[in-house]
């Protein structure tokens, strides 16, 4: 590979506080040499690789913390190709993939199998969650040692909590000795059982059983209480109410370490958007009220949450083309998570670098891996957007296998032009 | 219903009949105006006609249902239509088929209406988006049973000559009730004043934001109302424990001399049945020919139906 000279361009590093004019040089191996105001066209010599970036912005490849692929047992809805070409072209280059496969990723020859398939036939980062539990259980934990040592990013049962409190007490201070990082999905099953929507005026008008916002709470309350006495890193995947809000800033203030993610999902949609059945928009955690959506908003802009996430979850149709109640839970989403998520900056909720932040440097942070940032010496994982470039989702348009997109006819502002992974050009849109 | 008369029927803008938070003021006096007709065909000794003739319809039913399935079918024959009654409890469903193909398998044999129950809410609206004919909705999970309310409707009307301005509990198990929310979106749009009555735990979310007065007790819930309409508790549909006992429910929420007492002296009894004797109504007042409406009410029945039938038939 050929040295690359990147200029022209805004550059928006949140990690380094960087936003400025100006360029990146992307060394013969794919690194970040040297980036900011003082790379452009008269210090760089002439005769070298140069791409004009035009004066669009470029931001550190996406870090997309909640993803399901469909390998091994589900191809059919997503593989680790279709995968890696949905993620290039939404500007995301790294990924934490769920361990609700099947089988479960919850032994160190299923990490073997994952690393393998996701390195020949991916182009973005892997990062694979083993499961809290075996095959997600929630009774025998897994081997969180053994397991980190072979590459494994964090420890989750996907779309499963840990209901039994003197597992989740067990698993917090056995994980904390390899300090594992542990990502709940926190919902109470035994008050979410048979609800397919937030609990609300609306389930009530849909004749649809509800999800109460007290079935997210009160697991993060237990969790955090237990986080007191087995200290260890800890994550809630997606906040989706106002009530757990509330109880993640007051423990953040008291000055317990911990973070917390939300979904595109919940910050751009609400229950009325399920309309008349709409199955695309059966969610986990539900959409909830408009209330819930701005202080979800609020939380975001006030470090009550540190990350978003696309919650990707690749559905074939066959699933949802069933009645609400039989139909799957999920959404397609991975490739319209910067764009949706710009959306919020056009309308004035959240500002520019707080939002690449929250895709970027603050999950790579979390994760404990060099992403997210356009410090020297990384791997140049980059992306390059045209903030302003209005467009229209159509699901056909979609590179990723299934086409449950949520946000079908949807008008966007703001596309994925160019997407960098180790300082090859890996998807560019014409 | 003198002050309706003037009202003109509105050409139609539905074509299926999935709910009554879909139909308008004048839609809902069309089919109460055109069931009105059919009260006094019903009661004569030659009661078919061909209004339907050549017309299939299919009933589509995927709960059991004794009075309301009977009741479409009834409706469908007298006005001349092929009617098949399919019960999908035990078959197709059983061996994998998914709504949608089942709907489609049938809309392959050229239906012209086809009256569905389902126990998941929105399953008719989904139906309807895959099939070419009419779809009428005879009961869908916990969401709406349109017609049972518009024959609540007729069968007030028929006794009080208006709904506007009466005052109309609704007491049992709202949470479960899909006849509830239907009536509650009917009776309002006609006018009257709806009071809720339920233990909180058989309460569905917000349903003060539906239009309703929320009552815990009885007594209070019942002051001066002109019909009392009970529910049937929905035990089948109940996961876990929502009441202490029977016992304690007929206590305090079943429909006793005492608690009617409460009532203006001429209020009406509904019941959609099937009843739980005992348990949400005692069975003298179940029984009461000068209170009780409910074997009206299923009289009826068979002629909303009929309208319903007449009207979204024409539709497509």
């Amino acid at each position: 590979m050929k040295k690359k000279y990147l200029i022209n361009a805004r550059i928006i590093d949140p990690k380094n506080k960087m936003d400025e004019k100006g360029g990146l040089i992307i060394t013969e191996k794919g690194k970040i040499e040297a980036v900011g105001k003082n790379v452009n066209t008269s210090n760089i010599p002439s005769n070298v690789e140069k791409i004009d970036l035009q004066n669009k912005i470029l931001i550190p490849g996406l870090v997309d913390m909640r993803v399901f692929v469909g390998e091994p047992g589900y191809e059919y809805k997503e593989n680790f190709r279709t995968l890696s070409n949905a993620a290039l072209s939404g500007g995301v280059t790294s990924v934490v993939s769920m361990p609700n496969t099947l089988p479960v990723i919850d032994n160190v020859s299923m990490v073997d199998f994952l690393k393998r398939r996701g390195r020949d036939k991916s182009r973005i980062n892997i990062f694979p969650a083993a499961s809290l539990t075996k095959n997600t259980d929630g009774e025998h934990m897994t081997e969180f040692g053994l397991l980190k040592r072979k590459g494994i990013a964090a420890f989750t049962d996907g779309t499963k909590t840990i209901q039994n409190p003197q597992l989740m007490s067990r698993i917090m201070s056995f994980a904390s000795q390899s300090e594992s990082l542990i990502m709940q999905h926190a919902e109470d099953s035994v008050l979410s059982k048979g609800g397919l929507i937030n609990d609300g005026e609306i389930s009530t008008r849909l004749g649809l059983q509800g999800i109460p916002a007290l079935a997210e709470k009160i697991i993060v309350e237990r969790d955090l209480s237990f986080l007191e006495e087995y200290f260890c890193r800890y994550h809630i995947s997606q906040v989706s109410s106002e009530k757990t809000i509330t109880v993640i800033r007051k423990a953040k203030k008291e000055g317990k370490i911990f973070t917390a993610g939300v979904s595109i999902n919940n910050l751009s949609l609400n229950e009325n958007d399920i309309g008349d059945f709409k199955t695309f928009l059966k969610l986990s955690p539900p959409l909830r009220t408009e209330y819930d959506r701005l202080s979800l908003i609020e939380g975001l802009n006030d470090g009550t949450i540190d990350v978003i996430v696309s919650d990707h979850k690749p559905e074939d149709e066959e699933s949802k083309r069933l009645t609400f109640a039989q139909a799957t839970t999920g959404a397609a989403g991975v490739e319209t998570l910067l764009p949706l998520a710009l959306e919020l900056f056009h309308n004035k909720s959240i500002k520019l670098d707080r939002l690449i932040a929250c895709l970027t440097s603050n999950p790579a942070k979390i994760l404990k891996i060099n992403k997210g940032s356009l410090d020297i010496g990384n791997d140049a994982d980059l992306c390059l957007l045209d903030i302003n470039k209005p467009w229209v989702v159509k699901k056909n348009d979609l590179k990723s296998k299934s086409k449950n997109t949520p946000i079908e006819n949807r008008k966007l502002q703001g596309q994925i032009i160019m997407t960098f992974v180790k300082g090859e050009v890996a998807f560019e849109r014409f | 219903m003198a002050i309706y008369k003037n009202l003109k029927a509105v050409k139609k803008i539905q074509n299926h009949l999935l709910g009554i938070q879909d139909l308008s003021f004048s839609e809902v006096m069309h089919i109460l105006n055109e069931a009105k007709k059919f009260i006094s065909l019903n009661k004569s000794s030659s009661k078919k006609i061909d209004i339907l003739r050549g017309k299939t319809q299919i009933n589509l039913f995927f709960e059991p249902s004794t009075r309301t399935q009977s009741s479409f079918e009834l409706a469908g024959k007298r006005l001349g239509a092929d009617v098949m009654s399919m019960n999908i409890v035990n078959s197709a469903i059983k061996k994998g088929e998914t709504l949608i193909d089942t709907a489609m398998t049938l809309n392959a044999m050229h239906p012209d209406i086809i009256v569905v129950r389902h126990q998941d809410s929105g399953a008719p609206n989904l139906l309807s988006q895959k099939v070419n004919c009419a779809v009428i909705n005879a009961g869908d999970g916990r969401r709406e049973h349109p017609t049972q309310a518009l024959l609540d409707a007729l069968t007030i009307i028929n006794r009080r000559g208006k709904i506007e301005g009466l005052k109309i509990a609704i007491c049992g198990d709202i949470l479960h009730s899909r006849v509830a929310r239907s009536n509650i979106y009917l009776m309002n749009m006609l006018g009257a004043e709806v009071n809720v009555v339920a233990p909180k735990t058989l309460l569905p979310h917000s349903v003060d934001r539906l239009g309703v007065k929320i009552f815990n007790d009885m007594k209070k819930g019942l002051d001066n109302c002109d019909i009392v309409m009970m529910l049937r508790l929905q035990n089948e549909r109940m996961e876990g424990s929502f009441l202490p006992s029977p016992r304690e429910y007929y206590e305090y929420f079943g429909l006793t001399p005492d608690k009617l007492a409460m009532a203006k002296k001429d209020a009406l009894i509904m019941h959609p049945g099937p009843m739980n004797r005992g348990v949400e109504i005692d069975t003298n007042l179940a029984d009461d020919i000068n209170r009780s409406v409910i074997r009206e009410q299923v009289e009826l029945g068979v002629a909303v139906r009929m309208a319903c039938l007449k009207i979204f038939c024409k539709k497509i």
